[in-house]
């Protein structure tokens, strides 16, 4: 299994951590799923925090700050020192927003503030777009991980464009790959999977169901069953159909 | 003097940031910005503050 900047996940499922119906259902999502990276954020403090970081530790998870609602490099860059100091890791998911109803990454400011981070000490986890070309230069920039979009952030889709994402697995063998955002439903995520990504990231699809915890449960054993469908080597799909039960042999009854 | 702390002007006494957050209560697991720049936690001590400073001092959050 690849690593993430060397560290093995235990579960292949990172889950956001804001928009549930209450700290206890969010406690309950990552116990019932095992989720092994939770996602979190950085905000001006108004009291709540605190409360909130004690009870991220006590998950017991790996930790993976981001920088949601960033728009430009500088911006982008300042959050992710922010979010170092305060919850102690390198890891920083990369979002810069270029668009304000697709909330589509901004891909060139992406890259630049990428190299940046990168050369600062940080391992950037880049939320970007299924484009080769924008991977390649993340790649380049310093990354070691991506983590194209599924669907837009919250549209619950699924995968949007499974042959870009089916191309970028087979453009980054090596590379770890991620699909980040657009999942509604377990049968994206182990469709994920199946196409050999290593990870999903998501958050809307269970903080926003009727149960989130068994929405948790569902979506980490489709992630569970693409992965295992993946590494069994699955057949191709062709157009006629091919009997299964043996032709020779057959009574002759007509 | 007055400041900007998380967008909203304020009268303080504080002469540096470390003094501002004792100030302002605000504890445990925060990090700064002083004029949309990241100041650590180790040069609060030393940072000074000027009339009119934009302040962000951010702490942990749900996110996605």
């Amino acid at each position: 299994m690849k690593t993430f900047y060397g560290t093995q996940l235990s579960n292949p499922l990172m889950l956001g951590t804001a928009q549930y119906p209450s700290p206890a259902i969010l406690e309950q999502a990552f116990l019932y799923s095992g989720a092994g990276v939770a996602t979190v954020s950085l905000r001006r403090e108004s009291g709540a925090g605190q409360t909130f970081w004690q009870m991220i530790r006590d998950l017991d998870v790996l930790v993976l700050p981001n920088t949601a609602g960033c728009h430009t490099v500088k911006e982008a860059v300042t959050t992710a020192h922010m979010a170092r100091e305060v919850f102690d890791t390198k890891w920083i998911k990369l979002e810069l927003i270029g668009h304000a109803d697709s909330l589509q990454p901004d891909v060139f400011q992406l890259v630049e503030a990428a190299r940046i981070l990168t050369e600062d000490g940080f391992q950037v986890f880049p939320y970007t777009t299924d484009d080769l070309i924008v991977g390649e230069r993340l790649l380049t920039s310093g990354c070691e991980v991506l983590m194209p979009w599924g669907a837009p952030i919250g549209s619950g889709r699924g995968l949007n464009n499974e042959y870009a994402l089916r191309a970028m697995r087979a453009e980054f063998p090596d590379v770890p790959l991620v699909i980040d955002a657009g999942i509604g439903l377990p049968s994206h995520a182990a469709h994920a999977m199946e196409l050999g990504y290593d990870a999903v990231l998501l958050n809307t699809a269970v903080a926003r169901a009727g149960d989130p915890a068994q929405m948790a449960r569902a979506m980490a054993m489709a992630i569970e069953a693409g992965r295992l469908a993946y590494q069994a080597d699955p057949i191709e799909a062709r157009d006629m159909a091919e009997p299964s039960t043996p032709v020779i042999g057959k009574a002759f009854l007509s | 003097m007055k400041i900007v702390l998380n967008g909203k002007p304020r009268e303080v006494r504080a002469q540096t940031l470390a003094d501002l957050l004792a100030e302002c209560q605000l504890s445990g697991r925060v990090a700064t910005a002083v004029n949309e720049e990241f100041v650590p936690s180790s040069l609060r001590f030393a940072h000074e503050l000027s009339d009119g400073d934009r302040v962000e001092v951010v702490a942990p959050m749900q996110g996605g």
